[in-house]
């Protein structure tokens, strides 16, 4: 028994090696270049680390990617807490039309979405044009080359992720609790406010953390909508890796990027159990 | 108006309700809830209970019809305006409170002061006997716990009408009959109108001053539990509630109440007519099986034959026969126990009587 057991397991190990040699080259042996560069580039010591307290551009940039992603995760907790809710009280045939649309984003590409958005919030494109036409504004308003098109674009790409956390987390609630506090006398407000509401608290601290963890490492969206003007810790590095050339601060951001999201997670495990959060 | 009240508590004005526009779940519902009384709606799954229960509590609205409530038009005031508790199969307890918070929640939601809210979630502990268990989450309470947590938080406002349906669904046997008699018991206590939704027709008798039995969205008939089981006034009552030996037959003569019913085979039997009948109406005659009589007793009767016995189960207290007369092989008599009980053997020729009075023609 106990032979056969233990040859179970070597053909487990067998089955897995692979997939642990292949995470290990490609993903832990560059991590460990990326920590070690980090404190090796240009002198060894931590040199890069202290900029983190000291350079202001690097204070302005950390400030205007946590900025971002704080607004970002604001928004698409909203307006995804108004979609997954309307989703929960469908049919189960436009349930499905419904999810199909929230899903269908996800396949094109990031980059191709945001060229999508420059051009619709372009000075020439139809948003400026339906308000200049309307007679609204007489000049196109600024809403791409900046924080807003920034915004409007990261908003539109994660809200997928807030709808899809926050629906999982909705649809494990028994909406006879909500009858259950009308027939009790609590009016539609009071009745969403006091059951309903608490009950998606699992499902808001979930898609809060995995949209404000996904922002703060966004490149593309930023690079794009932001017109050069909005710098976001990913673009600050792989400006200073590809123009500058300065590897160490680079790596030394990439790192302390990683830092924060893991340090997010950690606080967040101390309050709620984070494995189940993501599997809902 | 059964007990003298000038008005009932309850009115359903010639109520239909339908969900799809072709099927109607529930179909000229006609009936009133006095004050004070413990009534159940009682009948089989699809059978418009349920759906009555949810109009009067404000869940849905009649298709047609009106509901009054106290002399009010309530049919289109919404939940939470009605002041009804209710008390739901699942419990219906909110996770995210506490047992003493759930308990709360009528009040808080109609701002009552927290010192009064203090007091009467703690009388209302107490009066289900979860004294010291405020603070627990309703998580931590087992089902029958749970069950009364709901039936407090129902009470607490102290509203003049509590729903419950089928609040003892999902408890074991032994459990449900506890909580039946104390139901019963808080009920005669508070002098609160409840209605009642079940399926299950010993916890209606057990429990109600007056039961309605429904079937296919029709409210068949509505009297005190021992009037429904010995004057069902439909077949269908008939046989729902308890048990019954049907025998197909046509009116003869029609005398007063009573009538002659000429069965399939032939003989006649006397009966008590029930409804609008007359001479050459397709009936039912219905007849308990604890009604029928044996041997010498039989002889006595209005209604006598001879029965070949067929079967014989012993149930301990009762003896189940089964024999065949009238030809058919169908016919069940039950036997009390009784001292001195003979033992009865299969093939023996017996006389069955029973009384007229115990026996009713039904319109099929």
């Amino acid at each position: 028994m106990l032979s056969q057991a233990s040859s179970v397991n070597r053909v487990y190990w067998l089955i897995v090696a692979p997939a642990i040699v292949m995470l290990v080259l490609f993903y832990f042996v560059p991590l460990g270049q990326v920590l070690l560069t980090s404190v090796t580039d240009p002198k060894p010591g931590l040199g890069n680390y202290a900029l983190l307290f000291t350079s202001a551009a690097i204070h302005k940039t950390l400030l205007t990617t946590v900025r971002i992603a704080a607004i970002t995760t604001g928004l698409a907790l909203v307006l995804g807490y108004a979609v997954a809710y309307a989703m929960r009280a469908a049919t189960s045939q436009r349930q499905r039309l419904m999810l199909f649309c929230v899903l269908l984003p996800f396949w094109i590409s990031v980059l191709v979405r945001s060229f999508a958005w420059l051009t619709i919030l372009g000075p020439q494109g139809p948003i400026n044009a339906g308000l200049m036409g309307l007679g609204l504004v007489d000049e196109p308003i600024a809403l791409s080359r900046n924080e807003t098109g920034v915004l409007i674009a990261m908003v539109h790409v994660m809200l997928p992720y807030a709808i899809l956390t926050l629906y999982a987390n909705m649809r494990g609630i028994d909406v006879g609790l909500v009858s259950a506090a009308r027939s009790l006398g609590a009016s539609r407000f009071q009745a969403f406010r006091m059951v309903f509401l608490p009950l998606t608290r699992p499902g808001l601290i979930g898609a809060a953390s995995l949209v404000f963890i996904l922002s703060l490492g966004f490149y593309v969206t930023p690079a794009i909508l932001g017109g050069g003007k909005v710098m976001m810790v990913a673009q600050y590095t792989a400006f200073q890796i590809n123009e500058t050339m300065r590897w160490g601060l680079g790596t030394m951001l990439a790192a302390a990027l990683m830092i924060a999201v893991l340090g997010t997670l950690w606080a967040l495990s101390r309050v709620i159990d984070v494995k189940r959060l993501f599997s809902a | 108006m059964s007990n003298g009240t000038p008005e009932p508590l309850v009115r359903f004005i010639n109520v239909r309700k339908s969900y799809d526009g072709k099927a109607d779940a529930v179909r000229a519902l006609n009936l009133d809830v006095e004050t004070g009384e413990f009534l159940t709606l009682l009948g089989p799954s699809g059978s418009g209970k349920t759906t009555t229960l949810t109009m009067l509590a404000g869940f849905e609205q009649p298709t047609e019809g009106r509901i009054f409530v106290g002399g009010a038009d309530v049919t289109r005031v919404p939940v939470e305006k009605r002041g009804i508790g209710m008390v739901f199969q699942n419990y219906a307890l909110f996770p995210n409170m506490t047992v003493g918070e759930n308990i709360a929640f009528p009040l808080t939601v109609r701002r009552t002061p927290r010192a009064e809210i203090a007091a009467k979630v703690a009388r209302a502990l107490s009066m289900v006997r979860l004294d010291g268990l405020a603070d627990r989450r309703p998580q931590q309470l087992s089902g029958g716990q749970q069950q009364r947590v709901a039936v407090a938080r129902a009470l607490v406002f102290e509203p003049r009408l509590v729903l419950l349906d089928e609040p003892l669904g999902a408890l074991d046997r032994q459990l449900r009959e506890q909580m039946q008699y104390e139901l019963k018991h808080l009920h005669a206590r508070l002098g609160v109108t409840m209605v009642y939704v079940t399926h299950d027709q010993i916890e209606a008798m057990t429990m109600s001053d007056r039961v309605a039995v429904f079937s296919t969205g029709q409210l068949r008939q509505v009297a005190p539990p021992r009037l429904l089981y010995e004057a069902p006034e439909s077949l269908f009552v008939a046989q729902f509630l308890g048990e019954s030996n049907t025998l197909p037959g046509t009116i003869a003569r029609l005398s007063g109440s009573e009538c002659s019913v000429t069965l399939a085979d032939g003989t006649t039997v006397i009966a008590t007519a029930v409804g609008a009948c007359a001479a050459g109406t397709a009936v039912n005659v219905a007849v308990r099986p604890e009604k029928m009589v044996l041997g010498a007793a039989a002889a006595a009767c209005a209604n006598k034959v001879q029965a070949t016995l067929l079967e014989v189960s012993f149930l301990g207290d009762q003896l189940r026969l089964r024999l065949g007369a009238f030809g058919r092989e169908d016919i069940v008599v039950k036997l009390a126990n009784g001292a001195g009980q003979e033992t009865l053997d299969p093939g023996a020729v017996l006389t069955i009587g029973w009384h007229a009075g115990d026996c009713r023609a039904l319109a099929s």
